[in-house]
């Protein structure tokens, strides 16, 4: 069987609250069968109006979504058959983690014994066998979160939606809740859409990323492509972390541009520039700058170390470079250790291929 | 170490005997605190209630007045007239009531007992000022033949008790009949029961009717927007801050036959000028003006409810395939039961017990118990049956909380 590849699609999507401000505007965007595909944005940015819509919990003002080639506008939620685990779980309080299991097999019609062994899989599969009798008010954050991943899964939904469905948890819980929902989606291979806030919860499980900002989607790529090559300034700030300088181009040829900048001149790769006198921020990934290059570099500069931050395996040394006095370098703690201390002067080099000329801010 | 051995703090005095000194000085502190509040709660409430309860038992009245009488009469089996030693007693006793000019209250209290006793004892008080000494059984029965019937004697017996359950009978429509037996009083004398019954069914349907209505303004008031909830809530609470007797007279205003809502009746032509229906003075009035009264106690216990209830359980239950009535009836109805027993025992309570509006709107048929008890209390001064019916409503109560309990358990009541 082939994956569709527009399983889920918005077509020309609008939505308002007030009549006043859209939320969402023009929406597109195609989500393959069996992928994973995470909306990530800032709070604000329109990604859990987007989940609603496609829960039915919202209805688009414009446009239509499509689920299976079938639009979908006018179905309620209840006949859509899709899976959602909610922000806060959502758990029935007042029936057993089984009756929260067994609620929407109940509901469909579906016979006692195959319930008990629909219901004994999906526990097993969140390792929570034995579990079924508990009260969902017995069970800790992170076990509850379990039970609501395995009750949207529980009765084979075609796409299962996420809300942002660790928000709540601590640090570590909700790092190997990430492997756990990433490997739940490889061995049943079910759609799924994540909603997060948290860039590094979306690198780590998705197949591909929607960046969303002000109502739009920015960037819809695989996750490292989008740290390594954001399409505009909006996407290389949220993703990671960023060093930026503010310019204009001076000349711009053959895959490559120079930006004239307040103090000095930068080689980069023009992405979103065209013509001379544009103005530009180019962005450069942290790491990809270093100290005293031993290979040739087509940008060399010297800068004066403000701020050295030990972080264990890295130390994050701040320097004033170019006029820029929050260029941030990382460098690693295995390599011999180089002459950072503060006020020293040292060079830095990067390729002009990783200073990325962007649209300005 | 055995489970029986004792900790020892670091002072060396066993833990929990440490722990009690540590915690003594809060523990006075803590009571001293609520002090004020038990002895409020013991003027007000226990003291009362003893007092009514001795009050509805109490029957020392004619005990006290045939000391002499009761005391000769501990040999006497009630078979046949009492000897001699009875008879004189009693003309002992009777002789210082009808002296001290207290002789009436026996004949009242006796006539209850025995119908006809009132004018033989009020001849005998005439006749008795001639007696001579000794024989007094002749004279008495020479007073009036009844003195022979050995039924009033036995009536006279039958109040020797100092403490009687008679009142708590006649509060079912019961009495001991002179052979001791519990019986109940003729048919078309039964009012007690009607009136229990009709206050149990007006405290049913208001219950019921407050309900029906609450249910959805509380759940208006907990998922509207701010802005219109609180306004919401304002119109929920306004009767609160008004009167209850304003609120009891514009019902009045509004239902009488020549009233509002009469006159919109027969304005939409619904009924006819000269067919206006009664809204008042029966059970209508009470059932209408006391909804209406009883409302904000049913609302607020639900809305504070329903206010914690997360709506994305009902967004859950849509998305996990239920239809939007099975998941009302799965998810939140189910979580809204706590405030639904709340709100109706706290209504049921205070329908049962509600006074002043059956009195006003009420009429014949739309009275309640509690205005039989004001009857008693204000006119025919029977204090001690007023107690009676008093403390049986209290029972009632107190029953229906103890089956309420067993339902669905007093711990899951929330009041807000």
């Amino acid at each position: 069987m082939s994956k569709k590849e527009d399983f889920v699609k918005f077509d020309k999507v609008d939505k308002s609250y007030d009549g006043k401000v859209l939320v969402v505007k023009d929406l597109n965007l195609d989500i393959e069968e069996g992928e994973f595909v995470t909306m990530l944005g800032p709070s604000g940015s329109g990604k859990t109006t987007c989940l609603m819509m496609l829960a039915g919990f919202e209805t688009p003002t414009n446009g239509e979504i499509y689920l299976d080639k079938n639009p979908i506008s006018n179905i309620p939620p209840h006949k859509r058959g899709i899976g959602m685990v909610f922000q806060n779980y959502a758990l029935f309080p007042h029936m057993t983690v089984f009756e929260n299991l067994a609620f929407p097999l109940r509901v469909r019609k579906i016979l006692k014994d195959d319930i008990d062994k629909k219901v004994d899989k999906a526990l097993s599969m969140v390792s929570l066998s034995g579990f079924g009798n508990r009260m969902p008010g017995q069970l800790s954050g992170g076990q509850q979160q379990r039970v609501a991943v395995a009750r949207a899964l529980v009765f084979d939904p075609a796409v299962v939606l996420m809300d942002e469905p660790l928000g709540a948890l601590d640090k570590n819980l909700r790092e190997s809740m990430q492997y756990e929902i990433k490997h739940i989606h490889e061995s049943i291979g079910v759609t799924v859409v994540y909603v997060t806030h948290d860039q590094g919860e979306a690198l780590t499980m998705s197949n591909r990323i929607a960046v969303f900002n002000d109502g739009k989607v920015q960037q819809l790529s695989s996750p490292d492509k989008l740290y390594e090559e954001p399409v505009n300034s909006f996407v290389a700030e949220f993703i990671g972390e960023n060093n930026t300088f503010a310019g204009e181009i001076s000349d711009i040829s053959n895959g490559s541009c120079k930006v004239k900048l307040d103090k000095g001149e930068i080689i980069a790769n023009p992405i979103s520039v065209k013509s001379i006198g544009e103005k530009t921020t180019v962005s450069i990934r942290p790491e990809r700058a270093l100290i005293n290059p031993k290979d040739k570099m087509d940008n060399n500069q010297k800068g004066k170390i403000e701020e050295v931050i030990y972080h264990g395996d890295h130390t994050r040394v701040r320097l004033n470079l170019l006029g820029n006095s929050e260029f941030i370098l990382k460098v690693p703690n295995s390599s011999q250790n180089l002459d950072i201390k503060l006020g020293n002067e040292i060079n830095i080099g990067w390729n002009s291929h990783d200073a990325r000329a962007l649209d300005p801010k | 170490m055995s489970s029986e051995q004792k900790i020892l703090s670091t002072g060396g005095i066993p833990l929990e005997e440490s722990l009690k000194q540590a915690e003594k000085k809060n523990k006075i502190k803590a009571f001293l605190l609520v002090t004020p509040l038990l002895l409020f709660l013991i003027i007000t409430y226990i003291i009362p209630i003893a007092d009514m309860f001795s009050r509805s038992i109490d029957d020392k009245m004619v005990t006290n007045m045939l000391p002499k009488t009761y005391k000769a009469m501990e040999q006497w089996d009630g078979k046949e007239l009492p000897p001699e030693e009875v008879f004189k007693a009693f003309y002992l006793d009777y002789k210082i009531l009808v002296e001290n000019k207290t002789a009436g209250k026996l004949q009242t209290q006796l006539n209850y007992e025995k119908n006809g006793f009132k004018s033989v004892l009020k001849k005998l008080a005439r006749k008795q000022k001639k007696f001579e000494e000794g024989n007094y059984k002749e004279q008495i029965m020479k007073v009036h033949k009844r003195w022979r019937n050995v039924d009033y004697w036995r009536a006279i017996k039958r109040r020797a008790p100092a403490y009687t359950y008679s009142k708590y009978l006649k509060g079912v429509d019961m009495y001991s009949n002179e052979d001791g037996k519990i019986v109940q009083v003729a048919e078309d004398r039964r009012i007690h029961r009607i009136l229990w019954s009709r206050t149990l069914e007006v405290a049913f349907f208001v219950t019921l009717f407050c309900f029906l209505m609450a249910y959805p303004i509380a759940h208006l008031l907990a998922t509207l927007p701010m802005k219109y909830s609180n306004l919401l809530m304002i119109c929920v609470l306004l009767p609160f801050w008004t009167s209850l007797l304003v609120r009891t007279a514009s019902w009045m205003i509004l239902l009488q036959q020549q009233g509002l809502v009469n006159d919109f009746f027969v304005w939409i032509g619904l009924v006819t000028d000269d067919n206006r229906p009664e809204m008042m003075y029966n059970k209508t009035g009470t059932y209408v003006a006391m909804t209406q009264i009883l409302l904000p106690f049913m609302v607020l216990p639900l809305y504070s409810v329903m206010k914690t209830i997360s709506p994305s359980l009902m967004r859950a239950g849509k998305s996990l395939g239920a239809t939007p009535s099975v998941a009302f009836f799965k998810i939140y109805f189910p979580l809204t039961i706590p405030g639904i027993g709340a709100g109706c025992l706290l209504v049921f309570i205070l329908a049962i017990g509600y006074y002043i509006t059956p009195a006003l709107v009420g009429g014949a048929s739309g009275t309640l118990i509690s205005n039989q008890i004001a009857y008693h209390m204000k006119s025919t001064l029977d204090w001690s049956f007023a107690s009676a019916m008093g403390l049986m409503l209290l029972t009632g109560v107190l029953v229906i909380y103890w089956i309420y309990n067993k339902l669905v358990g007093v711990d899951n009541i929330k009041l807000g």
